[in-house]
């Protein structure tokens, strides 16, 4: 079992992310994080989706989820080098006494202030979901007030192109995706 | 041209080539019903939603056509909901039309809104919510499109009341679907192709498995052609009945929890298993831990999310099944397995003594014997005969011996009781011709037998076999095996089935002695109009080999050996 990470390329219609979304839970997998936003492509959204299962659970899924209509292309990327992202707001407890100290530790970890109040600050933090882990440790001394992650993002690495280059239609990788033999 | 949404419905399902439609109407239905009236469409008026579905997937299962029910919003859409998961289950395209409250009234709880887009999500291939005329054309052109193509299955649309009543230009060439994430088949390896014809040339004891992919892919031939040419024994699932003719000598007969002693013995022995579009259905294998422990399986399915989904598998070919099967028999070498016959013919052991069929009359009337004489008796005529769920379905499957494609229906992965009557009454109306009869438990009749009014308002010509034990009989043979003979709500009183379906205005007779089957069938035959038989059988009869649930496929209780002297000759 480790976390898996697939994108998933739906068209944007209403209630397509129910419609994904209800398939995981359907099939009996826990989705740990889902992200969606607009692709490269105008009317085509892009998901990024994270659950923990085996090797075979995740070769399932795949198939599960390319059988929805409106599902134009999805990829486990685990294995593949990727750039894997998530963005962090957290309001942290702190006043002029220990402000300094905490705007000190955000910087060590490359994350920004964003908003300064007389008892509060917001410090935004993009980058790997263990290192904004790891800036969260350090802030709850403080007192951590609010917390919002949006959750991984995805994106292989290298020049392979997203959806708009295949077309939807036929793309090599959904066959080299339905070779199963073992 | 300027068309109303509900004549755009209309005018698109004539050009998708439906004739027949089942359903029942309503306010927000009205619109397209009064349209219909305009088109060269025959409706049968159903008197339940649930019947509507069946009918479709009936009509569906006899024809390789699509199948369509129609309903109003609200109640009459989730009426729907047993039929579809019923198709859903079994791989059968329909198309269901429910109609909607109009748009603007959407989330807001009117008077018989349902969200049943969201309620069906998980029992259809695809679904609908259209609120525009605008829509109407493109939808319905890409329902069937997804209905019958790949794994077939059941499409909703619902379409607001508004977009039925709208008005908007209308051009059937310019609404082509639009499915950007539309895949068909990938186009199959020779190298996986060489793989399986390897397995298959230095196998010993290899099975075929035959599943319902075999009729839905019209791959009969094709494994007949194959079968022969490699000379490999052939099991059925129970929807692949049918697929395969039962009279052949390559023909094993049906695998799984009621399946044939030695079918089962022979998967269990196999060193290869080449699965065609079945799934491993948790009814056909049994335990998975000790499933077919010696076999090397090769999966031919068009499905690629069922490969590796119950039983790993060596080699998967995921295309259509004739398209696989076509470019195999050149692959493959005249194969020469006397060792393995022979060892299969010993797994047949005492099973025909322990047959039921070869007990001394001892006066009762036995289902099995019901439905084997129903099989002398219809087996030289066009027949398609469509089960119910439970006891008397077994028995259908083990001593009525199908020999044709689409002569047997039957609820398979929903087991969905009150199928019988309705998908009868469908399949008559897509094959005309064959002579339909429902075998029927007394507990699955009561629950769809208000349909013997359809039948009656519009004519169709069904024969209604009810197979009457007085019990919900597979439920009480588990209470029998598993807890201790406690009826528990098994025991089941009717009416008297010959008085209802008088008063239904349709012909009946009740048989309680085996003398008087072969006439009551004749009768019924010879007669032009739905007819109900009543067989008063055996009460407390089981259903033999059976593998209790999750135990090894092996481990089969059997019927007990009678007095072997009397059945010998
Ligand atoms: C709609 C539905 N409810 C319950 C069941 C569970 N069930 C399976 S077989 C069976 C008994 C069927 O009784 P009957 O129709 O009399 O047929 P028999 O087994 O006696 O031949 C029941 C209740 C079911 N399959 N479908
Ligand atoms: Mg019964």
């Amino acid at each position: 079992m480790k976390l898996h990470t697939f994108t998933v390329y739906v068209e944007d219609r209403p209630g397509v992310l129910n419609r994904v979304a209800s398939l995981f839970r359907r099939r009996g997998f826990n989705i740990q994080s889902l992200s969606v936003g607009h692709s490269e492509t105008a009317g085509v959204s892009r998901m990024t989706v994270v659950v923990e299962t085996d090797d075979s659970g995740a070769a399932r899924i795949k198939a599960h989820v390319y059988k929805l209509i409106n599902v134009v292309r999805v990829e486990d990327i685990t294995d593949r080098p990727s750039v894997v992202r998530d963005l962090a707001l957290i309001k942290v407890s702190a006043n002029h006494q220990n402000r300094a100290a905490v705007m000190q530790l955000a910087n060590v970890f490359h994350a920004r202030v964003v908003d300064v109040a007389p008892e509060s600050l917001v410090v935004e933090m993009v980058g790997s979901e263990a290192k904004i882990d790891g800036l969260l440790e350090v802030l709850r001394p403080y007192g951590v007030l609010e917390m919002v992650r949006t959750g991984r993002v995805a994106m292989a690495r290298g020049s392979g192109a997203g959806v708009a280059a295949g077309g939807g239609r036929f793309l090599p990788e959904a066959e080299e995706g339905f070779s199963y033999s073992v | 041209m300027k068309r109303t949404g509900a004549q755009i419905l209309w005018e698109c399902l004539v050009r998708e080539g439906v004739t027949e439609v089942f359903g029942y109407p309503g306010g927000a239905i009205l619109p397209a019903y009064d349209a219909m009236l305009d088109y060269p469409i025959r409706h049968t008026l159903v008197r339940h939603e649930q019947g509507a579905t069946h009918m479709a997937d009936g009509y569906a299962r006899a024809s390789g056509k699509v199948g369509v029910a129609i309903a109003t919003s609200g109640p009459g859409a989730t009426n729907m909901v047993t039929g579809i998961a019923t198709a859903m289950l079994d791989s059968s395209p329909i198309v269901c039309i429910t109609g909607q409250v109009g748009s603007r009234l959407i989330g807001t709880d009117a008077f018989q809104e349902i969200d049943i887009t969201g309620i069906t999500l998980p029992v259809t291939k695809h679904n609908y919510l259209v609120t525009s005329a605008q829509d109407v054309a493109r939808t319905v052109r890409e329902a069937f499109m997804i209905a019958k193509s790949g794994r077939p299955g059941p499409v909703l649309i619902d379409i607001t009341k508004d977009a039925q009543q709208a008005s908007c230009e209308f051009e059937w060439e310019t609404a082509a679907p639009v499915v950007p994430g539309w895949r068909e088949a990938p186009p199959l390896g020779r190298a996986e192709l060489a793989r399986a014809a390897e397995l298959i040339r230095t196998a010993e004891r290899p099975v075929i498995l035959a599943g319902h992919g075999v009729t839905i892919s019209g791959a009969e031939p094709a494994l007949r052609a194959f079968a022969e040419r490699a000379n490999i024994p052939i099991a059925a699932t129970l929807l692949g009945i049918g697929g395969f003719p039962a009279s052949h000598s390559l023909n094993l007969g049906m695998m799984g929890m009621h399946g044939e002693a030695w079918v089962n013995l022979a998967i269990q022995e196999a060193d290869l298993l080449i699965a065609c579009g079945m799934r491993f259905d948790d009814r056909v294998t049994g335990n998975l831990k000790t499933y077919a422990p010696h076999a090397k399986k090769i999966h031919i399915e068009i499905d690629p999310s069922e490969i590796n989904k119950n039983v790993r598998v060596d080699v998967a070919l995921v295309a259509d099944l004739r398209d696989v099967l076509e470019r195999l028999v050149p692959l493959t070498e005249p194969g020469h397995r006397q060792a393995w016959f022979d060892r299969i013919a010993g797994y047949k052991g005492d099973s025909a003594v322990r047959d039921i069929q070869s007990l001394p009359d001892d006066g009762h009337l036995y289902a099995a014997h019901v439905i084997n004489d129903l099989w002398r008796a219809t087996r030289s005529q066009d027949t398609i005969v469509v089960t119910d769920v439970g006891q008397h379905q077994m028995w259908e499957a083990q001593y009525y011996h199908h020999e044709n494609p689409r002569s047997l229906i039957t609820s398979g992965g929903l087991g969905t009781m009150g199928f019988a009557v309705p998908a009868a009454i469908g399949a008559k109306r897509a094959r005309p011709e064959a002579e339909v009869w429902a075998v029927v438990g007394d507990g699955g009749f009561q629950m769809t037998m208000c349909e013997l009014a359809t039948a009656v308002q519009d004519a169709i010509n069904i024969k209604v076999a009810i197979i009457n034990n007085g019990y919900l009989g597979m439920v009480r043979q588990w209470q029998e095996f598993f807890y201790e003979r406690r009826y528990a709500a098994t025991p089941l009183s009717g009416p008297d089935f010959v008085k209802l379906a008088d008063a239904f205005g349709i012909r009946s007779r009740a048989v309680s002695t085996r003398s008087d089957v072969l006439s009551a069938i004749a009768d019924a035959t010879a007669h032009e109009g739905p007819v109900v038989i009543d067989f008063r059988v055996e009460q407390e009869d089981t259903v033999y080999p059976m593998v209790p649930a999750g135990a090894d496929l092996h481990a089969m209780i059997r019927r007990p050996n009678p007095i072997v002297e009397t059945a010998a000759d």
